[in-house]
Order: C-alpha cells, then structure tokens, then sequence
C-alpha cells in the first residue's frame, strides 16, 4: 500500500505524453506542484508536467540542477540505460516498438515461425498423453 | 518552305527583359541581325524573291451545303499528359499487394513503369498464377521488400503489347447473332507463353535464394482481427 516511486531529484521517468513520447528523463528539479524540470543527454532541459511522466523504480545521484556533463556522468555511473532495458517494463516497451516496426515480409516469417512451434509443442503434448494415458 | 532540311533552332537575339519587353531597341536589332550588310551585299536593297510559280490546283467547286448557323470551331488541344509520377517506395524489384481485380491481395513483382503510366508486373506466373499484367499504381501498394531484379530484360514490353486485338468485322447474318458469340475462346499466343518464362526464369532464381520469398509470394494478403492498416508498416 505504501508509495515505493518518488518525485525526488534524481528520480528517472518515462514520459507518456506528447512529443518526447517514449523517452526516458531524470527529475532534475521540482518547480511547483505540477511540474519538474527534465533532462536527458540528448535533449534540452525542460519543464514538463507531472501529469505527463511514469515514474520508474530507477534513481540516480545528483545535485539538483547539474550540468550537463555531471547528469551524462552520473547516469553512466548509475548505468541507467543497463537497468532500464533489463527491467521487465523496459523490455516490454523494446517488444512494443519492434512489433510496430515490422515489414509485411517480417509478419509472414512469424506467422510460419509461430504455426511451426505450435506444432512442434503439439507433438509433444500428444507424446506426453500417450504416455499418461 | 526553302529545301533545307537540318536547320539550328532559331533563338532570338533579343532577350526579353520582362515578357513582351525586349532589351534591344528596333535600330539596335536592325544593326544586330546584320541587315544593313545584306543590304548592301544586294546593292542597297533588301534581296527580294519572286514568289515560285505554284503548282496547279484544280478549281475550287462552290460548297453544297452551308450550314444554317455559324458554329465556332472549338480550338485544339495539343495537351499531352504527362506519365504518372511514380511513388518513392516502388522500384523496380519491388514486392507490390494488388488491392483490387482478379488477383486483389496477391504478393506481386514489380518490374517497370510503362510510357501509360501503368507498373508492369509478373507474379512470377509458376508462383501465384498472376502473369505478365498492367496494373495501375493507385490500387497498389508498396512493401518494403525488394528482389534482385538485374538478371531480368523487360525491354522488349510496352502498352502495345497488353493491347487488345482488333475484333474482326464478321459479316451480318441474323441467323449468326445468337449463336456464335462466344465460340471461340481466344488461346494465349505462344509467344506470350514464352515471354512470361523468360522473364520469369531469372526473377525465380533470384526469389529462391531468399528463404521463405516463395511461399510469402504465394500467399494472399488480408487483414486480420485486431490488425490496423494505418498503424501497419509494409
């Protein structure tokens, strides 16, 4: 029931709305009651609702507002990107995007690929309940 | 008019500063085209021909018939259209999906586009049973896969050749009318049999070296439950 996920400075999000869609951001200050200051290595710092940001589970350890090159250096230090693509959120969204991406070639091989396993997991099966049966 | 067949194209040598404008004056132009020394090659006078004696023509009969009212003709329109602006994502080996007709959600080869401005394409015939055909690029589209087309010559394939032939006047009976409308069904030449395998030969060699090409242009395209065209990348 306790809130594990804090607005904290340091705290990583993922914004969910609008154009940076997708993106992962560091809070790197809390400017009123609906809004922060986000940064990330490839983009200019901005404020942005909190309305639009998903609060991850990763922190990193900064001063509020560091430079540029201080945020890069502490979120290699933290090895944010490592952690966030390993993490089971992380890997789902990886999955998301490659599926949207697919040529219509790429979904007919999975088809084929899917009907073979299926098979595959079939025949087991009917091994299986010979065996019990 | 004069005899001579091959002349340069005539290019002003005033050139226009607005339209309608030119950036010479009359006596500058006079000076610039050289009349004053054709002028005086002819002794003074600009050279004048006698017009040639023209060759007889038979007497003009006076007209028939003249129309009770005085009808304009309407002007000529020398528009040509212009061959249709081919898509970025259609080039030549490229895998297509017909989206309408006989063969609607067939994988399909493009080959080239025609002076029409229809696509060319071939199933390969062995694969799909879609042959040599035109079709046009509006219902089509385009996928990102593409075949190794270098080894294929479509030189020889124009609208002329998908042309209809023209229906042979048959001599009116009455008696014939309802019988023999459909009774011959007109075979293939074989010489569009034998295009078709040469220009299917070299694409086959080149779709059986990619695993699973053959049978993804075997099958059919449709849209499943669930599927959204607009999200779908081809």
């Amino acid at each position: 029931m306790p809130f594990k996920r804090f607005v904290e400075i340091g705290r990583v999000a993922l914004i969910n709305y609008g154009p940076e869609y997708g993106r992962i951001v560091v809070i790197v200050d809390v400017i009123d009651q609906t809004r922060a200051l986000v940064d990330a290595p490839d983009m200019e710092r901005s404020p942005i609702n909190f309305k639009r940001l998903s609060l991850t589970d990763i922190k990193i350890d900064i001063k509020r507002v560091p430079k540029k090159k201080d945020l890069i250096k502490a979120m290699e230090a933290a090895d944010v990107k490592n952690k966030w693509e390993k993490s089971s959120w992380g890997r789902k969204l990886i999955v998301k995007k490659r599926r949207a991406a697919l040529n219509d070639f790429d979904r007919f091989k999975i088809m084929l690929a899917k009907i073979k396993r299926a098979g595959v997991v079939r025949q087991e099966l009917a091994k299986l309940r010979k065996t019990a049966a | 008019m004069a005899p001579t067949k091959e002349r340069a194209p005539r290019v002003s040598r005033n050139p226009d500063l607005i339209r309608g404008i030119g950036k010479f004056s009359k006596s500058q132009m006079y000076h610039k085209k050289g009349i004053w020394a054709i002028k005086a090659k002819n002794g003074g006078v600009f050279p004048r021909h006698d017009p040639k004696p023209k060759p007889e023509t038979a007497a003009e009969k006076p007209p028939k018939f003249y129309p009770a009212d005085d009808v304009k003709k309407p002007l000529r329109n020398k528009h040509k259209p212009k061959q249709t602006k081919l898509r970025a994502s259609i080039t030549p080996g490229t895998v297509l999906i017909l989206l309408a007709g006989r063969f609607k959600g067939k994988r399909v080869v493009f080959l080239k586009q025609l002076p029409s401005g229809l696509l060319l394409v071939t199933g390969p015939f062995k694969i799909n049973g879609v042959p040599l055909r035109r079709v046009n690029q509006a219902y089509v589209i385009g996928t990102s896969t593409k075949v190794d087309i270098s080894g294929v010559n479509v030189d020889n394939l124009d609208d002329k050749y998908f042309s209809k032939e023209a229906p042979k006047k048959k001599s009116k009976g009455e008696g014939e009318f309802f019988e023999s409308d459909k009774e011959e069904k007109k075979a293939l030449p074989q010489q569009k049999k034998d295009d078709q395998k040469t220009v299917d030969a070299a694409l086959i060699k080149a779709i059986e070296s990619v695993p699973d090409l053959k049978t993804y242009l075997g099958a059919r395209f449709s849209l499943k439950a669930g599927v959204k065209p607009h999200e779908l990348v081809f």
